[in-house]
């Protein structure tokens, strides 16, 4: 008797990891936090009021359309925190109240929760509602109009600069319209409230990589492949190429977007074919498409490859010998005469 | 056989049961295409009706005098004249509605809703029976047409029917998109398999033999190997 009370015996797994899911979304919306202040300091308190509706109108959708299809509750791992406020921080600090809390409901009830909930969504729930947003509204998620105090007393007036076309379309020729790379950095110039402030978002990228939340690998590859195509775009010139990894969402697509743990290859030969496809769509789409900013449509259509990444990159089981790729044409040959046959 | 079943049967079952669009998925081009507008919608849908119940009526009619191997080119001879009837007609009394179909008005020739039902059942059933059906396939093809284009219109536009019912500043333009139409399509689709299932009908699929397209050519009809032919078919 004394032995089955020291021997406890579980069902598998029994290598279990610290991590939980409510954990890491917890990890995700500190590594948030320094964006959101520096918007706030950057635009002013209109982003707090954006960011409270996404989230509230997001975990209100979670839990009403958990209660609606008679599932377990799902808003304590707080995935819908965390979907309300990326959501938020893509979207100009303009945008009318109740056009941000219809995003939330697209992307909790149509994107998440209509496909099964957290880890059944096949492509990031915020950024799908973005993108149905920017295609529904078309004139109110383009109005970078601020009453910014911040950016006014800068000595650039930049208040109604619509920042990002410019920045995406324009070629090293016509910078000196443009704000400092510095001021590119530390976010003052025009976009979305979350994507301006590259210096904030880099700090919640190492915070994230330091916590092992995320592996650096899709960012890496992500911003890596952006940066190599701009520099043979811009002909060697390292501003242009600059300014096209500071400007618009790359750095938020990347570091907190692209790294979705449900929308994103689990394998490292995965991510880094991942974040090398995000990379080349978004090069394409700023360079030669119609948009200016093309991060939330690249990880988009990455996130639909992610099934087929998967497939061609699952890891050989330890131990097992090296494919035939001969003798298996040959059984296949076989394989199909007998058929005939 | 289908022509003992109740004629009112062989109307209501196009409804919603055996509704081309949502439940066969037939005709989901015309469909989507022209579902952005209430009107547009209406004009196709009765279009379409039209040239099915007519051709209907003269396929079921001369079956046992059309061969078997030529009747496809023939069906679709027959289909073509309504289709090229009504569309001067509608040429000459709604101009309007001719040019919001455009292209979609002539290609009704070969919208598979109606060389399907040809195959599937006018060739193989009476006058009236067939004229029945038509009337209900034509029915279902109008009313998933039309809810389609009032949720997209009034969603996409503010309007129903081009009365601004809400300001369009406020309207959703992504689902007069197309990808707004495939999101409606697949909504309506769901609520159609739930009517459906209520009524203890099974999933939107093939029922037999009797409703395969090639049915009337299939050596092995009523085999139940079809499947498994097709099958090794396709190994092959």
């Amino acid at each position: 008797m004394s032995v089955n009370k020291k021997l406890t015996v579980s069902a598998s797994p029994h290598v279990r990891s610290p991590h939980t899911v409510s954990g890491i979304m917890l990890d995700v919306i500190i590594a948030l936090i320094p964006s959101l202040i520096a918007a706030v300091v950057i635009f002013g308190y209109r982003v707090l009021m954006v960011t409270l509706v996404c989230v509230g109108s997001a975990v209100l959708s979670e839990y009403l359309s958990r209660k609606v299809m008679k599932r377990h509750q799902t808003i304590s791992d707080l995935s819908a925190v965390v979907t309300g406020l990326l959501l938020a921080f893509n979207l100009p600090v303009s945008i009318p109240l109740w056009i941000a809390a219809l995003g939330s409901i697209i992307a909790i009830v149509v994107v998440k929760q209509m496909f099964g909930g957290i880890g059944q969504n096949f492509v990031n729930p915020a950024l799908a509602a973005r993108i149905i947003l920017l295609m529904s509204f078309p004139s109110a998620m383009a109005n970078w109009a601020t009453d910014s105090k911040f950016i006014t007393t800068t000595a650039t007036p930049l208040a109604n600069i619509s920042v990002p076309s410019e920045v995406m379309t324009s070629f090293a020729g016509e910078t000196e319209e443009l704000p400092s790379l510095l001021d590119m950095f530390l976010g003052l110039h025009g976009g979305c409230f979350g994507e301006v402030c590259s210096l904030a978002l880099i700090i919640g990228g190492i915070y994230l990589v330091v916590r092992k939340v995320i592996s650096p690998a899709i960012p890496l590859a992500y911003i890596g492949t952006v940066a190599v195509f701009m520099l043979i775009a811009g002909r060697g010139d390292f501003e242009f190429v600059a300014y096209q990894l500071l400007g618009g969402g790359l750095l938020l697509g990347a570091i907190f977007m692209a790294t979705d743990y449900t929308t994103c290859p689990v394998s490292f030969k995965g991510k880094i074919i991942f974040g090398i496809g995000c990379g080349v769509i978004t090069t394409v789409i700023r360079l030669f498409g119609s948009l200016p900013e093309g991060v939330s449509f690249s990880i988009i259509l990455m996130n639909l490859l992610v099934p087929h990444i998967e497939r061609l990159t699952t890891a050989k089981p330890f131990g097992t010998p090296k494919k035939d790729k001969k003798a298996e044409k040959a059984a296949k040959k076989a394989e199909k005469e007998a058929v005939k046959v | 056989m289908a022509d003992k079943k109740p004629l009112s049967k062989e109307f209501t079952k196009g409804l919603i049961a055996e509704n081309p669009v949502l439940r066969l998925v037939l005709g989901t081009c015309p469909t989507l295409a022209v579902s952005t507008s209430v009107s547009g919608a209406l004009g196709m849908g009765l279009a379409a009706s039209i040239v099915l119940i007519c051709s209907n009526i003269v396929i079921s009619a001369l079956r046992k005098i059309i061969p078997g191997k030529v009747r496809i080119p023939a069906y679709i001879v027959i289909i073509a004249s309504f289709v090229t009837i009504v569309q001067m007609v509608v040429k000459a009394y709604a101009p309007a509605i001719d040019e919001s179909l455009g292209v979609y008005l002539p290609l009704i020739v070969v919208n598979c809703i109606i060389l399907g039902r040809a195959e599937a059942f006018a060739g193989k059933n009476g006058v009236i029976a067939s004229a029945v059906d038509g009337l209900g396939m034509g029915v279902g093809f109008t009313g998933a047409l039309l809810a389609m284009a009032l949720i997209r219109e009034f969603i996409g536009t503010g309007a129903i029917s081009g009365t601004q019912i809400f300001p369009a500043e406020y309207a959703m333009i992504i689902f007069i998109l197309p990808p707004g139409g495939f999101f409606v399509f697949g909504m309506l689709m769901a609520v159609a398999n739930k009517l459906a299932e209520s009524k203890g009908k099974p999933k939107a699929e093939l029922h037999g033999c009797e409703s395969c397209p090639m049915a009337a050519s299939c050596s092995l009809i009523n085999t139940g190997s079809c499947e498994e032919s097709v099958k090794e078919a396709t190994v092959r």
